[in-house]
């Protein structure tokens, strides 16, 4: 088991074009470490030295992290990790 | 009720209770029908009060233009008012948006310029920008950095829904301008102690997000997580899956983006009652579903609705 990572259109060309990946880890910080050692580049576009980055998102099971730990939520094998960017979407 | 105007009879919506989809008597659903606004969505409230707030600055005067990036309801709300008002309105919105909303938006004399489908209402705001630049004297309301937009739903709708429900625990919302949450989260976190805060975010389709870059990202002006308790993304699977279920067991029968804010309500009640918790959960039902009979969100199986509404601004 491995924890599921959706990536967006715009991080792809790390994956290799894939849309999801599998991770490990016991904290998102972890799991993006992860995710950096296989795919190199990607957690720079993730994290700035203060933690998510302001137009990235990230959701656990479908609920932001950021009002769960941040980088320091936990994470475990089976949960579904979601990556997108922040946009306006349909607002209105 | 009596009205001088239809614009005085903005606000003022019942809260209905959903005995059917609540899962016990300790722990109950209702819905604020937003729907029943004069243009038929909640964004009748921010429109006008936008409106009349640049009115009493004396930065907007009759026979003035405005100019709103949106995805549609906003934009038929402030046609509504800028005809009974008499101002031109100038709508920019992303052309992957029902054909309802652009007849209705014509109907109400409002102009419409198309913004690209590839980057949502993102592409709608830069338009709209770069039209403002262009055209000094146009007025742009800008609902997402306006603060009479977050500041309607702090005058009316929360107070509304704590004088119907004054037991309520938690307040779920769709997640787009962020002026209802920031409003109604605001006023019911001064009022009641420990209430619950909860975003409801669409998750679209990739053409959605397709940004060309990360810079490009967007966050509206008026949102301030520490309003939020939590913030969930529901896809459209589950938002059609909720919308269906609303009219069956309930008979209302919403828009798409209702379903996700129901989705997530229905996450935080099934939370409460395994928790043995005492919950009165009030939820924004945002807009009727008329204006998406043309998606195929109501018809053929939830997977051909799926894949009808996928690329569009459903919410």
């Amino acid at each position: 088991m491995a924890i599921e990572v959706r990536i967006p259109t715009l991080l792809r060309p790390y994956t290799g074009g894939a849309k999801a990946v599998d991770g490990h880890g016991a904290t998102l910080a972890e799991l993006i470490a992860d995710l950096d050692a296989r795919h190199p580049g990607i957690g720079e576009r993730l994290l700035d030295d203060r933690g998510l980055r302001r137009f990235i998102n990230v959701y656990l099971n479908d609920e932001d992290v950021r009002f769960l730990g941040g980088v320091d939520t936990a994470v475990s094998d089976g949960d579904s990790v979601t990556i997108l960017p922040a946009v306006a979407g349909g607002a209105g | 009720m009596r009205y001088e105007s239809l614009i005085d009879s903005v606000g003022s919506t019942p809260l209905i209770g959903l005995p059917r989809l609540s899962p016990s008597p300790r722990v109950r659903l209702w819905a604020k029908l937003e729907d029943r606004n004069p243009t038929g969505s909640v964004k009748d409230r921010a429109a006008l009060a936008m409106v009349r707030s640049a009115e009493e600055a004396g930065t907007l005067h009759r026979g003035m233009t405005l100019l709103e990036p949106t995805s549609g309801n906003t934009g038929i709300s402030l046609a509504m008012v800028a005809k009974l008002r008499g101002y031109r309105l100038v709508v920019v919105m992303p052309e992957n948006t029902s054909a309802e909303r652009r007849e209705l938006l014509t109907m109400w004399g409002a102009e419409i310029v198309s913004s690209p489908a590839a980057g949502g209402s993102n592409e709608a705001v830069r338009v709209a920008k770069s039209l403002a630049a262009e055209h000094p004297d146009w007025v742009m309301l800008y609902q997402y950095g306006n603060p009479a937009n977050a500041g309607a739903h702090y005058a009316t709708t929360g107070p509304e829904i704590l004088a119907d429900l004054p037991t309520i625990t938690h307040f779920v919302a769709g997640l787009g301008t962020t002026g209802t949450l920031m409003g109604v989260g605001r006023f019911l976190r001064e009022k009641v102690p420990g209430v619950a805060v909860v975003a409801a975010e669409p998750r679209y389709g990739e053409l959605v997000y397709g940004l060309r870059n990360l810079d490009e990202g967007f966050v509206p002006e008026l949102y301030d997580p520490a309003v939020l308790t939590t913030r969930y993304s529901v896809g459209p699977h589950d938002a059609l899956r909720r919308t269906r279920q609303l009219l069956e067991q309930e008979g209302i029968f919403a828009g798409i983006s209702t379903g996700a804010i129901l989705h997530a309500a229905l996450g935080v009640a099934a939370k409460a009652e395994q928790a043995g918790q005492r919950a009165d959960i009030a939820f924004i039902v945002c807009d009727g579903g008329w204006k998406y009979l043309s998606t195929g969100a109501y018809s053929g199986t939830l997977d051909e609705a799926e894949d009808a509404i996928e690329g569009q601004l459903w919410a």
